[in-house]
């Protein structure tokens, strides 16, 4: 846009003014709406920290006067969050394993092998996007208590094996970008599809894999329908399962229940910091498809 | 769908070529289908297999221990006649998805807009506003119903403006609004799509029009906006059927499916969970999860019928 050289007339300078002061309205506009944006994380940080007095004062303190980091002891000793830790994450490794390989498995097919009903098939995938969960969270219960797998994992990690739409249509994108001609080139050397998945298709999709294993790594950490359906026993409970009866027992304790929340949200945020990138691509891919 | 991977118009040619090469592409095609096999179980056994359950038990009274007898459109009728929470349920759902997604898709593309100003730090505020998006679960729900509370820092804030806020989760006239406002916090993932989209759009679409001497307003109708409508639409489809699943936050907030104070938070779906889960009427509850699903296909339908009277898609659709 400065390329029009230095003999610029005077109104290029009033409207390179105006843009800068467009530019600083919209500048303050974001950092007011960042600011309203991160206010609840700060009030949750804040309120971990305070005292039961300090949170009953009125007006509300915006910032904790004394810390109580002792808040953190005290709320990890009042439930037995390293069990629920434990257990949570069991389930989201299994999960994340399941959908990292099963969708670019099924993925692969769909972006890089010719078969008869394809297409028709793939629709079905992306169809299934449509349905409503609750649908089908009636029978899927039905079965699984028939199967006796109430009161195990089972039906929180199993599922996973079998792909998600979702997750396949991101990888099948991914995959479609890659070059027919590796491919073709490993097929005459004689290499079967599988061969080719395992050593040239994923090493190729890291960065895609990453943004399935973020995604499953999200859904499944932070289920609280799943484990509440399907996990009756106390000493399976998951972290979110943990956090809602403990929220049941000391409704009042603000300052427990907010350090408690904050150790439960903690990895996702860290992750989310270290991998952003992959949330984005994902998204990025995502904006891209065509209905 | 073609077997063949000649590209010829030729017809002689190609029946030649699949012939040659029909053994290869048998074995490729069987592989083809040994790759997709996991959705197909998966399908069949988790998602067309229930359904076709569920769809058969809707019509039944049947509460998984004892009974399963056909009872014909019963339970459909009971719930458009006789059951009052349906109808509650049912307004309480449709009024949350009124709000809650057309703000939140405004939302979303009007920061998109301005993160697309080239401000700087455009990838922290990037960050910010996405970050919400990600955090979910009990302990966001908990962290609200704290700032809700009328004493929280949300009522604090109003009072700034010298506002009286209400009492939001106590009040049955606030409860819903409250539920819209917290879903509001979300617009970051909304936002990642449009600018994605508005990134993508050609610059140099702008510049000719700067020449033409375009404002702002007007780039942003002729150039943006359309170029943007295809996410627009995919964001509307998502988010509506997201808004219908409104669920966990109704569940966690209001005490264990209570549905707040005089039921103003009795969403469709804690109603059909609490029928099935909590009274066992399964056959009940399974034809409560079609009739919502025939209003959201019916919805989605009327989308797409609209799609092309606004949808804008740059070149032709693959």
């Amino acid at each position: 846009m400065g390329a029009i050289g230095n003999t610029k007339p005077n109104y290029f300078k009033s409207a390179r003014l105006k843009r800068r002061t467009a530019k600083t309205i919209v500048t303050i506009i974001l950092v007011a709406g960042g600011l309203i944006i991160l206010a609840p994380l700060w009030w949750m940080l804040a309120t971990s920290v305070k005292s039961m007095k300090e949170i009953m004062h009125f007006p509300p303190t915006l910032y904790p006067h004394d810390f109580h980091w002792e808040n953190f002891a005290e709320a990890i000793s009042t439930f037995p969050f390293f069990l629920y830790l434990r257990n949570t994450m069991f389930i989201t490794f299994f999960v994340v394993i399941g959908n990292a390989l099963c969708n670019t498995f099924v993925a692969y097919g769909f972006a890089k092998i010719r078969f008869r009903g394809k297409k028709v098939l793939f629709a079905m995938v992306l169809s299934t996007m449509m349905i409503p969960p609750f649908v089908t969270l009636i029978p899927q219960y039905i079965f699984f208590t028939k199967l006796n797998w109430i009161n195990t994992y089972y039906p929180l990690i199993v599922p996973a094996f079998f792909g998600s739409a979702f997750f396949i249509f991101l990888m099948r994108q991914f995959f479609m970008t890659i070059p027919t001609d590796f491919i073709e080139a490993a097929k005459i050397d004689g290499a079967n599809h599988f061969y080719i998945w395992w050593k040239i298709a994923i090493p190729m999709a890291k960065p895609a894999i990453a943004t399935v294993a973020i995604f499953a790594f999200n859904g499944s950490w932070n289920d609280f329908i799943g484990p509440l359906l399907y996990v009756n026993d106390e000493s399976l409970y998951t972290l979110q399962l943990g956090l809602h009866t403990f929220q049941s027992n000391t409704s009042v304790q603000w300052n427990y229940l907010m350090a408690a929340s904050l150790l439960v949200l903690a990895p996702v945020v860290i992750l989310f910091f270290i991998f952003q990138r992959y949330f984005i691509q994902g998204l990025d891919i995502t904006a891209g498809r065509k209905f | 769908m073609s077997m063949t991977s000649v590209p010829t118009k030729s017809k002689s040619k190609k029946i030649r070529a699949s012939k040659k090469m029909s053994r290869m592409a048998r074995r490729e095609e069987l592989q083809g289908y040994i790759f997709i096999l996991p959705w197909i179980i998966g399908f069949i056994g988790l998602q067309a297999g229930p359904m076709l359950f569920s769809l058969y038990g809707s019509f039944t009274n049947y509460d998984v221990t004892s009974q399963m007898d056909f009872v014909g459109f019963q339970n459909y009728i009971k719930a458009l006649t006789f059951d009052p929470l349906f109808w509650k349920s049912l307004y309480n759902t449709v009024f949350y998805v009124i709000f809650s997604v057309p703000l939140t898709t405004l939302g979303s593309m009007l920061i998109a807009l301005l993160l697309n100003q080239n401000v700087r730090g455009m990838r922290i505020f990037r960050t910010v506003y996405y970050l919400p998006a990600v955090l979910t679960g009990v302990a966001v729900y908990l962290l609200w119903l704290q700032l809700l509370s009328p004493v929280g820092l949300i009522n604090e804030m109003l009072s700034w403006l010298s506002i009286d806020g209400p009492a939001w989760m106590l009040d049955p006239n606030w409860t819903k609004p409250a539920l819209i406002l917290m879903s509001m916090w979300n617009v970051g993932g909304g936002m990642l799509l449009y600018l994605a989209a508005l990134q993508g759009v050609p610059k140099s679409l702008y510049e000719s029009a700067e020449i033409d001497g375009a404002t702002a307003f007007r780039k942003f109708l002729h150039i943006s906006f359309p170029m943007i409508t295809p996410v627009i639409f995919f964001d509307l489809v998502t988010s509506l059927i997201g808004g219908f699943h409104v669920f966990q936050e109704a569940y966690v907030m209001t005490k264990d499916g209570g549905g707040g104070p005089l039921n103003s938070l009795m969403f469709y779906n804690l109603h059909m969970w609490n029928k099935a889960f909590e009274a066992f009427d399964m056959g009940y509850a399974m034809s409560m999860t079609w009739m919502i699903f025939l209003i959201i296909m019916g919805l989605t339908l009327i989308n797409l019928k609209l799609a092309p009277k606004w949808v804008h898609y740059e070149g032709e659709d693959k």
